[in-house]
């Protein structure tokens, strides 16, 4: 796998920045009540974190290393307001539903975390490939987490109405009788409880495996 | 709202952790032991207050007059960021004790979605200087007293076999998802019942 390859693809699941770094986990659990909200929130994330990483990675060689952590906040803050501004004047529904979690993204320690860790140190196209890579990873597991909450809590998937449909697919049967504790607040901690040790057997028997191979191949 | 039912709207009914899940990195991250836990929680409890009561007066003052409410992230963030440098430096040099106990605690606290989300929550909300105050407060002590039940839980589940698999960061969540199980025995109707809408 070539270089570049491998930074677009690593955000999505060997550093999954959910699950492996175990960062920005307020939007995660906040938003997940429905998939359409996880998918906004997934996609303004990625829109910010590449956008402040082509940025600051452009900037890396101006800004001065004793000022460079308020830089990048200023940086990501203005990201941050202008999707805020689009989202309010193009989906004001998504807009009202993320509430509080959107200008929260400024202190998302994702975006933060990857200026620090890889924009400052890498060329604007790699640091291009990072921001898009972690932004698909941070996604993937949000839309992951809001699937199996909403269709255990309420037995119904949200999605963008497009037309005459109103973007709602139901269930039956669990719909009837959901489990409604997966939507509120103690559902989400439980389910990230589950997820992250599954996620770490995954890892596991995934390392496993390499190990083996490499000893055979040396064998 | 009356600042009674702030402070238990804050601490109890929308706990800013295990309900609204922000600041939960370091509610994860610094819930090891209770001494730090209780560390971190006065930390952000008197980064929450004051930051409560700043931005509202920046929000008010500056940015409503000049028209610029749309840089409100923005402005925050920053205030927020300088406050917080600007409280380590005046702890360090008042009080060297006090420094040691909250110190290493303070830079991690201009990443922490709790005193974003307050001020911001703060503006939504309409409140005055004063109920500002006080949201900020209880959002810190709310903040508080999930961190030390959470460490004092986690101490505990260190004496105990704990699957390899759930040991750590997977335990801890759903210990944190049993508490907030708990907390959601607190809801509107405790205003309702105690006369305080």
């Amino acid at each position: 796998m070539s270089n570049h390859t491998h930074e677009l693809t690593k955000g999505i699941f060997e550093d999954n920045p959910t699950f492996t770094l175990m960062l920005g986990l307020c939007p995660t659990l906040g938003v997940t009540t429905m998939v359409s909200n996880a998918i906004g929130m997934g996609f303004s994330v990625l829109f910010v974190l590449t956008c402040s990483n082509i940025m600051i990675s452009l900037l890396r060689n101006v800004i001065p290393d004793s000022v460079r952590i308020p830089s990048y906040i200023v940086i990501i803050a203005s990201f941050v307001t202008i999707i805020e501004m689009v989202l309010h004047a193009f989906m004001p529904a998504l807009y009202a539903s993320l509430g509080v979690y959107l200008p929260l993204i400024v202190v998302n320690c994702i975006i933060l975390g990857r200026a620090e860790a890889f924009a400052n140190k890498n060329t604007v196209f790699d640091s291009l490939l990072d921001g898009i890579g972690m932004g698909i990873g941070f996604t993937i597991s949000l839309t992951v987490i809001a699937f199996i909450r909403e269709v255990l809590g309420a037995g119904q998937i949200t999605l963008f109405p497009m037309g005459s449909w109103n973007g709602i697919i139901t269930i039956p049967g669990i719909h009837t009788w959901p489990v409604r504790v997966m939507t509120l607040a103690p559902g989400a901690l439980l389910l990230m409880g589950f997820l992250k040790a599954a996620y770490d057997v995954l890892v596991a028997n995934k390392a496993k495996k390499a190990k083996k191979a490499k000893t055979e191949a040396t064998a | 709202m009356s600042i009674i039912a702030i402070l238990i709207t804050y601490i109890f009914i929308s706990n800013f952790i295990l309900v609204q899940f922000l600041g939960l990195c370091p509610f994860i991250g610094v819930s090891k032991n209770s001494e730090s836990a209780l560390g971190m929680g006065m930390a952000v409890t008197f980064v929450t207050s004051l930051a409560s009561v700043v931005t509202w007066s920046v929000y008010q003052y500056l940015l409503i007059p000049f028209e610029l409410q749309y840089l409100r992230t923005v402005a925050f963030i920053l205030i927020i960021a300088s406050l917080v440098q600007l409280v380590e430096l005046v702890i360090r040099k008042i009080s060297p004790s006090l420094y040691k106990a909250l110190g290493i605690f303070l830079p991690l606290i201009t990443t922490n979605c709790a005193v974003l989300g307050i001020a911001i929550i703060n503006i939504d909300e309409g409140f005055s200087c004063l109920q500002s105050f006080f949201g900020g407060l209880a959002a810190g002590l709310g903040f508080t007293l999930a961190i030390i039940l959470m460490s004092n839980i986690r101490e505990r589940l260190d004496l105990h076999p704990v699957r390899k698999v759930f040991a750590d960061v997977p335990i801890a969540f759903i210990s944190a998802g049993l508490m907030a199980l708990a907390f959601m025995a607190f809801d509107k109707s405790l205003l309702v019942n105690l006369h305080l809408v």
